[in-house]
């Protein structure tokens, strides 16, 4: 069986699951992995469901993950963690934002949003954390830094230290915003998951 | 130097180590980043054009001038450069010439699914495709050394997931090429009958000779494995079978995909017990395995539609079904939206609100059709909104024009919309166009193109005006409108699809997403007031949902774009107290 390690970013065009999926693949690419990664962009990014996906190891092949494949799910948003919960692995982990954006078939009254999303994943006994990453980007200035925060709680499942995290944030955001999500990063690797 | 890079970007990495000097592209998703990243080299030249026609044949040109010289597209963008590339065969290169193609399987952001290689084999011009970023940028300098050896502009087939994927590449510097001589030679260049039943002959001398040379290229290789399963692949589909496979297949990965290797193939499948043939889309490869001779299962096993993966590979060819845990109640779709704030939804509301019969473009406002703005009757491909509803109101008559209008962005007006309104002019038509400009090309991630008065490179430079254009090929009833004033929009349209000539009407106001465009402090719902009639929910915007009965502004989305505030008849909605 292949070393090679999955990663699954998922949320909601918008929420900057890009600039995550870079952090992440430099702190990998640091640690001298062969790294892949695949993106969205385009039409899907216009507010519809986004998946990014990061894999590792000596030598990857794919740039995507499939059903079973992924060892971490980290969610940016409910339901989208539940969309994608099948691409876990037996014994994988879910990190999930406890935050709801509404799709269209929901506004417009055609479907409910479905309630309990990380209960029920429990109850499938998936190990699953929720955090509060809009509750901790509010507290450093701006709803826009969930993406940092939630890095900064992924980095907590891996085993790379603090400081190679850090490194990436500040290879992978602009001057103007560096400390702010410097913050964020280190507030989110506080969250107890 | 090692990175960590996009297929696009890579692909951009090798125009600059290859010495590309000149670079024209229009934007289409999943090519437009390759443009972007070349415009970051100084030396290479490079600009948006109004389309991939003129794109093409500005590479082309500078090509003939003895630049190496590249263009690139999405896979429908070659349909629109198809006339200069098919005769671009004809009349070869002088500095190396290359195009690169981005197939869009499973139709992540695109109006269908076609196969380039086609054109590859129709226009008889070779074709390579890379299978990860390091090969992007490695096979871009293979196609200029192929280009100029076999005097022929090359093909670069890119698709999603190669454009979009990031892997490891290594730097290099540029190596400078000279601009080559110019020489006026008509045999060559003047595409007229004589000339050109010359050039005919030429281009099948030159793929006899390349159906030779890559019979021995390391562009095509052999990974022998276990024997009781050979796989011929290329591209992405490559790495879905090493995953899936491993060394329990023996793989011939073809990196040129026109012209493809008989005796190579031949010699391949005589080793191997089961042979198999994976690649999305049409059966290319089957289809010349089944030519010269070689018998292999492609798509009896493997579907036409969609991508390909390491899952339906384990799936097909070792029987493993890959699955995980699933929640067991279904979930409601998330289908892209025009963003909160866009400033041109108001338009889609006004134009459900009045039932008229609208033709679309492609284009960010595709997204008007969906639902609850659902006003959007057809999207066919780049500037058919226009055209297609002169054909529209000449087949149903003047009646008809009343209750009938096209939608265009400022874009894809300059791209191809600009002769279906000379048609509408010239011909007597009396359709209602209007022209939503928001100031940028927004679907593919704000592209500059000639209305917005800035170059690729960030040059200042004169705007094509909207007006102009339509008052200069004969339209005299033209009118400009603030999108989020939805009443005098509904006015405007009621006004110019009831008189008996064509008008154009200018939906104006800059895309939300702009960095130049402030935004406004969130608004919120007071539940006081809010007496659930659900009018604001009309407009269909993503920041706006019923909580607990009463409307609710999520307050991260929200920019304060006012609006759904005039649409509540109980003056509910109210500014936000807290910043974002």
């Amino acid at each position: 069986m292949s070393d090679v390690k999955s990663v699954m970013i998922v949320g909601v065009g918008g929420q900057g699951s890009l600039l995550a999926s870079r952090i992440l693949g430099n702190v990998l690419l640091s640690q001298g992995f062969d790294v892949k990664m695949s993106e969205v962009h385009g039409m899907a990014q216009r507010g519809g469901s986004v998946v990014t996906y990061v894999k590792y190891g000596k030598k990857v092949y794919s740039p995507t993950v499939e059903t079973g494949q992924a060892d971490i799910i980290i969610s940016f948003e409910l339901l989208e963690g539940a969309r994608y919960l099948s691409y876990l692995k037996k014994g994988g982990k879910v990190i999930i934002n406890n935050q709801e954006i509404e799709p269209m078939p929901v506004i417009t009254g055609a479907m409910e949003y479905p309630k309990e999303i990380p209960a029920k994943m429990k109850e499938l006994g998936i190990d699953c954390s929720i955090v509060n990453a809009l509750e901790v980007a509010k507290q450093v200035g701006s709803s826009k830094a969930v993406n940092v925060v939630l890095m900064g709680a992924l980095s907590n499942t891996m085993e790379f230290d603090e400081q190679v995290w850090l490194d990436a944030v500040k290879q992978s955001v602009p001057e103007k915003f560096l400390e702010m999500n410097l913050k964020a990063f280190t507030m989110g690797r506080q969250l107890a998951l | 130097m090692n990175r960590l890079m996009l297929g696009n970007e890579a692909v951009a990495r090798g125009l600059f180590e290859a010495g590309c000097k000149v670079v024209s592209s229009y934007p289409g998703t999943p090519s437009t980043e390759i443009t972007e990243y070349a415009a970051k080299y100084e030396e290479i030249y490079a600009e948006w054009a109004p389309n991939e026609k003129v794109a093409l044949e500005v590479a082309l040109g500078a090509s003939i001038g003895g630049a190496r010289s590249f263009c690139a597209m999405k896979h429908v963008g070659l349909n629109v450069a198809a006339d200069p590339l098919f005769v671009s065969s004809y009349t070869g290169v002088n500095g190396g010439l290359l195009i690169a193609v981005a197939d869009d399987p499973g139709m992540h952001s695109s109006q269908n699914e076609q196969d380039s290689r086609h054109y590859a084999i129709a226009a008889k011009l070779p074709m390579l495709e890379p299978a990860d970023s390091c090969e992007c940028k490695e096979y871009v300098k293979k196609a200029y050394e192929i280009s100029e050896q076999f005097d022929t502009p090359v093909l670069l087939r890119l698709s999603t997931r190669i454009s979009h994927s990031q892997s490891n590449v290594e730097l290099f510097d540029r190596e400078e090429h000279a601009l080559k001589d110019y020489k006026k030679d008509p045999a060559k260049y003047v595409m007229m009958p004589a000339n050109a039943k010359g050039r005919h002959v030429v281009v099948e001398d030159r793929l006899a000779a390349m159906n030779e040379w890559c019979e021995t290229s390391d562009l095509n290789a052999i990974e022998w494995a276990d024997k009781k399963i050979g796989v011929i692949t290329s591209g992405v589909c490559y790495q879905y079978v090493k995953e899936a496979l491993g060394d329990k297949a023996s793989v011939l990965k073809l990196g040129m995909i026109n012209p493809m290797p008989t005796k190579l193939i031949q010699e391949f499948a005589a080793q191997v017990d089961t042979l198999y043939i994976a690649e999305e889309l049409d059966p290319v490869i089957e289809t010349h395995c089944n030519n010269i001779g070689v018998r292999a299962i492609g798509k009896k096993v493997f579907p036409l539609l969609g991508e390909l993966s390491q899952k339906i590979i384990a799936d097909v060819i070792l029987g493993e079904k890959w699955e995980g845990k699933a929640m067991a109640e279904k979930l409601p779709v998330r289908p892209p939206v025009l963003c909160p704030g866009c400033p041109h939804r108001g338009l889609f509301y006004a134009l459900n609100k009045t039932k008229v019969t609208v033709f679309g473009d492609i284009g960010c406002y595709t997204l008007g059709a969906l639902p609850p703005l659902s006003s959007i009757d057809t999207t066919l491909c780049m500037g058919a909104s226009i055209s297609g509803l002169h054909g529209f109101n000449k087949a149903r008559g003047e009646e008809s024009a009343k209750n009938s209008v096209a939608v265009i962005g400022d874009s894809t007006f300059m791209h191809s919309g600009i002769t279906g309104l000379i048609d509408i002019a010239y011909n007597e038509g009396i359709s209602t166009i209007i022209i939503l400009d928001n100031s940028i090309t927004g679907m593919t991630g704000h592209q500059q193109n000639p209305t917005t008065g800035r170059t690729l490179k960030g040059d200042i430079v004169e705007k094509v005006s909207i007006e102009k254009v339509c008052e200069a090929v004969g339209i005299k009833r033209i009118c400009v409108v603030d999108p989020l004033d939805v009443k005098a929009l509904e006015e405007a349209v009621k006004r110019e699809t009831q008189v008996a000539e064509p008008s154009v009407i200018i939906s104006r106001r800059p895309c939300a997403l702009l960095k130049s465009v402030k935004h406004e402090k969130p608004f919120t719902v007071n539940t006081d007031k809010c007496r659930s009639c659900k009018q604001c929910l009309k407009v269909g915007c993503p920041a706006i949902s019923m909580k607990a009965g009463k409307a609710a502004i999520d307050w991260t989305l929200c920019v304060g774009c006012n609006l759904c505030k005039p649409l509540c008849p109980f003056d509910a909605i109210e500014a936000h107290k807290e910043e974002k």
